[in-house]
């Protein structure tokens, strides 16, 4: 194990607390003194909450030497994407509608990461309302990629992919409605997991799309992901889409996929993700990654998912529909931003005058398709034929996963791209989740890992592992698998190769 | 208070040259503990603003549970109005923006409402109405706003503005009917009718006080009307929240006589809201509904749907309480009235009353002559209602049974009872009190006829001839000199074998 706690995964850094190794109060310390050299350029916090972190790491050091068993991830450091409330700290979910607003409660995630003993060094930036593939669309300004400052991280979750890429932290948390977390994970060379809908409670996870949005977990390692998935998933009553069944043994599933491999696996390479728009460097590690998956034991076969062509546009009617009717909530009148209430406007002016101060130009242009999507006269044409699409894709994963285990994919068609490259490009910007897309419409469960930098310009890849709904663990035995096998090959983690800050 | 009068035809012209067409949704919170899709309590009248909660304040993250009672409360009220219960159901987003709704949407249902086409039958003046239900479906309250400043109360012109969030979220049922047509002179009788017994069968059911100057139930009135015997549809004005039995009366009533007053000079009824103002009886326009917004409804995403499965829907329908028709008709059979009788009864909001009176060990004809008669007159006078009055069905009983053991005479009840209002005790009390028993002493009482005799022997002659009428005279003396405690039937048979 390393002597640099800031480059030691959850796990190792568990254990060693566990053991009495390392206090919890320094691997807090060693993050945040990270944090302190480091953020200025990455920008991966919007707020970092030092006091608050080393309370909760004081507590695992006091549970310690009373005796007391800890979790297992008691005293782990982890970035909370800005998206879930926290009680007493700031959450704006990057926008400027809610600066300086302090929730009166903790999320269903929050809750339990504390319950866990986890530590939360902060809240990890993002694109507004979760809206964005680059975290540019953050109000607070742009999250950098380690691998490169100029480059883009991802999106939405950049920041909680940045803080993990630059070492500020081991864990984070983050939210897919498109790919948010996966896409990120992917240029950042990092993991990440959408969990199946409704496997993380969305209590206290503002919503941009209530019917897409996911919590899930973020690390450097598949094993270290599964940990943080334990602990933040499972039912919550307080979220009616919760599902009521035992969580899907994500742990042991990444335990065995080492320990067992995955011999006899049924892996289908999904047809339509590749060709026109999809980078030679992505696809030449996404295909040897194919390769080492039939090394490994398993049965490759194409899968045909002809409706996956309609799941970009179908996004894009459901999710602003969704979010213009969660957003309409940031009026001025209870919480957040208030503009032009000097009296001599009205509460209907004061709200319109805030929100078209508090927005910025992305959720704007959402909640105006939504708004027109859902009206009158246009709603069966749009928001109707977008949920048929839905269920199609629902049909063209079920067919799939009739004859394959999982399903894989390049995570996103490019390597990060350039900050402001796509900036007044929607339609490019939107590209970068073509193939996150279809899981988030059919509720299922997808992970991103990474698979090697692309010759081209050096930059991470990321694969996608798609899996049945429920079915969480089956991306946990593939990843690690494959995890363990691509170290083999390389010799070292990719995150050794990010340059130094 | 808007300055604009409005042209009125005279009521009787009205109905003689147009058929009214009516349409009532009404809103009832109901009684359960918490609200519809989160914990908070739903106490009346709590401090503002203390019984709240991330969910119902629609803070950014919060999302809704939905209360199980709440459903279980709709699906009850829809079996009692004959609906069918969806198998399958969804709530649905009403989205538009007002300060006092928390999430800047409304949770309700649209196109799937839980119970659908249903009925209740009504009675006005001895006929039977069946008022057809197209559907009952669940939403939750806004908050309460309170428009400070200004002229008119409402938002617009106020110079600040409170709200509330204590009713927001509280668990709604909204009723619609189907278009109402019936004779037009009945036409706001029967809408005040239908929600009487909506209300009634609301009450019956447990689900809801339903008291109307709570907001507890609230009605919109919705009235068109068309030439007389014509088939298409005129257009509707919507009265909003009428919150008692006589303004939804009296805003039908206001509203037949402004349509016909615009149809006839030939202008066009606009399809607005109105707002209906109890000092006055009248309604002035709200907004215009063809500016309104388009709600943009779609299915809430927060929210599974629900799907009553059939034995749940069946054993709800097994326990559902005798409901008011079907009580009336009981307790008509049970008093030996007729239905026009018990119309009365239930009109002077007596039944409860009379029921329990009989309960507590009268006899029901003698029940209902005190409750309608003496009492009604005493809660007449005070501007009551019936079960206001200060005295119970247990001392009506009281009365009737010492009445019909001879002890008290009518008119020493009617003192009693008086007694009783003026907060003097229960009856046994006030008969100790103010020393009223009926002398039926034969000494006593023989003593008084013969005195009354010598003094009027006139009379005392008649009697003597045959005219047994005339012994009024001799009872009515010896009445006022017993003041009024003599057992006049025992002063007729002794005065007439006096005399015989």
């Amino acid at each position: 194990m390393t002597t640099d706690l800031t480059r030691r995964t959850a796990a190792e850094l568990a254990s060693s607390i566990a053991s009495g190794e390392v206090s919890a109060v320094e691997v807090t310390q060693a993050h945040l003194d990270r944090i302190a050299k480091v953020d200025e350029k990455v920008h991966a916090f919007l707020h970092v909450d030092a006091e608050g972190a080393l309370g909760a790491a004081r507590a695992v050091d006091a549970k310690r030497a009373k005796g007391e068993r800890l979790g297992p991830l008691a005293g782990v450091p982890l970035a909370l994407k800005d998206l879930f409330t926290t009680r007493g700290l700031p959450t704006t979910c990057g926008s400027k509608i809610l600066e300086g607003w302090l929730p009166p409660y903790d999320a269903t995630v929050t809750r339990r990461l504390r319950e866990a003993d986890v530590v939360i060094l902060g809240k990890s930036n993002m694109d507004e309302f979760a809206m964005g593939s680059s975290t540019e669309n953050s109000a607070y300004g742009p999250t950098r990629n380690p691998w490169d400052l100029e480059r883009i991280p991802g999106g939405s979750g950049g920041g909680s992919a940045a803080a993990l890429a630059s070492y500020e932290s081991p864990l984070a948390i983050g939210t897919d409605t498109g790919g948010s977390i996966r896409q990120p994970g992917a240029v950042t060379g990092t993991v990440g997991v959408k969990p199946t809908y409704g496997g993380v409670s969305r209590y206290g996870m503002v919503a941009f799309s209530s019917s897409l949005d996911q919590g899930g977990p973020c690390a450097r390692t598949v094993l270290d992901a599964a940990l943080l998935h334990e602990v933040i998933a499972g039912h919550d009553p307080l979220d009616s889409t919760s599902i009521d069944a035992p969580v899907p043994g994500v742990v042991e599933a990444a335990r065995a996929g080492v320990r067992d491999g995955i011999k006899g696996l049924r892996v289908g390479v999904v047809k339509q993700f590749a060709g026109e728009g999809y980078q030679a460097g992505v696809m030449q590690r996404f295909e040897e990654s194919v390769a080492l998956l039939r090394e490994l034991g398993a049965e490759v076969v194409e899968v045909d998912c002809p409706s996956f062509d309609y799941a970009l546009p179908a996004y894009y009617l459901i999710a602003p529909s969704e979010c213009s009717s969660n957003l309409a909530r940031f009026d001025a009148m209870r919480y957040g931003l208030r503009a032009g209430d000097d009296g001599n406007h009205s509460a209907e002016e004061v709200t319109a005058l805030t929100r078209e101060a508090g927005f910025g130009p992305e959720v704007k242009r959402r909640i105006m398709l939504g708004t027109y999507a859902l009206s009158s006269g246009y709603y069966d044409a749009y928001y109707g034929q977008a949920q048929k699409v839905r269920t199609l894709i629902t049909r063209d994963f079920d067919a799939a996963f009739g004859r394959v285990d999982v399903m894989v994919s390049p995570t996103t068609p490019t390597t990060a791209f350039k900050i402001g490259e796509r900036a007044d490009d929607p339609m490019a910007m939107y590209l970068a989740d073509l193939c996150t897309i279809p899981t988030n419409l059919a509720g299922n469960a997808g992970m991103s890992l990474p698979c090697g930098l692309a010759p081209e310009d050096g930059l991470p890849v990321g694969l996608q592992i798609l899996a049945p709904a429920m079915a969480d663990d089956r991306l946990y035995r593939v990843g690690a698998a494959l995890e363990a096998a691509l170290l083999q090959q390389w010799g070292r983690p990719l995150l050794d190769a990010v340059p130094a800050l | 208070m808007t300055a604009t009068t409005e042209e009125l035809m005279d009521l009787e012209e009205a109905l003689a040259r147009f058929d009214p067409v009516m349409g009532l949704e009404v809103h009832v919170e109901l009684g359960t503990n918490t609200k519809m899709f989160c914990s908070c309590p739903t106490e009346f009248g709590a401090e503002p603003n203390t019984q709240v909660c991330p969910t119902c304040l629609g803070l950014p993250g919060a999302l809704p549970v939905v209360n199980e009672i709440g459903v279980e409360s709709a699906i009850r009220i829809g079996l009692a109005l004959n609906c069918e219960i969806a198998e399958w159901c969804r709530f649905a987003r009403k989205n538009y923006f007002y300060p006092d709704m928390p999430k800047n949407f409304q949770t309700s249902q649209y196109d799937e409402p839980i119970a659908y086409n249903g009925y209740l039958d009504v009675e006005v003046d001895g006929r039977t109405f069946r008022i057809e239900i197209e559907r009952a479906h669940m939403e939750e309250d806004t908050g309460k706003s309170t428009h400070v400043g200004g002229a008119t109360g409402r938002i617009h012109g106020a110079d600040y503005s409170l709200v509330d969030y204590n009713r927001a979220g509280i668990p709604l049922i909204e009723i619609v009917t189907r278009p109402i047509e019936v004779p037009g002179h009945l036409s706001a009788a029967v809408a005040r009718a239908y929600v009487a017994e909506l209300r009634d069968l609301i009450v019956a059911l447990g689900v809801s006080e339903a008291r109307m100057e709570r907001g507890q139930m609230r009605a919109d009135v919705n009235l068109s009307l068309k030439p007389t015997g014509a088939k298409k549809l005129g257009t509707r004005s919507e009265t909003k929240n009428v919150n008692s039995l006589r303004s939804i009366e009296r805003a039908a009533r206001f509203e037949i006589q402004r349509h016909a007053a615009v149809l006839a000079s030939g202008g066009t009824i606009v399809q607005e809201t109105r707002h209906f103002h109890e000092d006055k009886g009248t309604t002035t326009s709200g907004r215009v509904k063809e500016e309104a917004e388009d709600y943009r409804y779609f299915p809430e995403p927060d929210l599974v749907p629900i799907a009553p499965s059939r034995e749940w829907v069946e054993q709800l329908r097994a326990t559902l309480p005798e409901l008011p028709g079907a009580r009336r008709k009981r307790l008509a059979a049970d008093w030996e009235i007729s239905e026009f009788e018990m119309q009365s009864v239930v009109n002077a909001g007596a039944l409860d009353l009379i029921e329990a009176t009989v309960a507590a060990g009268a006899d029901a004809a003698s029940a209902r002559k005190w409750w309608l008669g003496e009492l009604a007159r005493a809660a007449n006078e005070q501007a009551v209602e019936l079960a206001e009055l200060p005295i119970t069905p247990a001392h009506v009983a009281r009365i009737v049974v010492l009445v019909a053991a001879g002890e008290l005479s009518d008119k020493l009840a009617r003192q009693v009872i008086e007694g009783v209002l003026a907060g003097e005790g229960d009856p046994d009390a006030v008969v100790a009190a103010r020393g009223l028993k009926v002398v039926s002493d034969d000494g006593a009482l023989l003593a008084a006829i013969d005195e009354a005799i010598a003094a009027n022997p006139a009379v005392a002659e008649k009697i003597r001839g045959g005219n047994h009428a005339a012994a009024g005279v001799i009872i009515g003396a010896v009445m006022k000199a017993t003041k009024g405690q003599a057992d006049a039937a025992k002063v007729k048979e002794l005065t007439l074998s006096r005399l015989a």
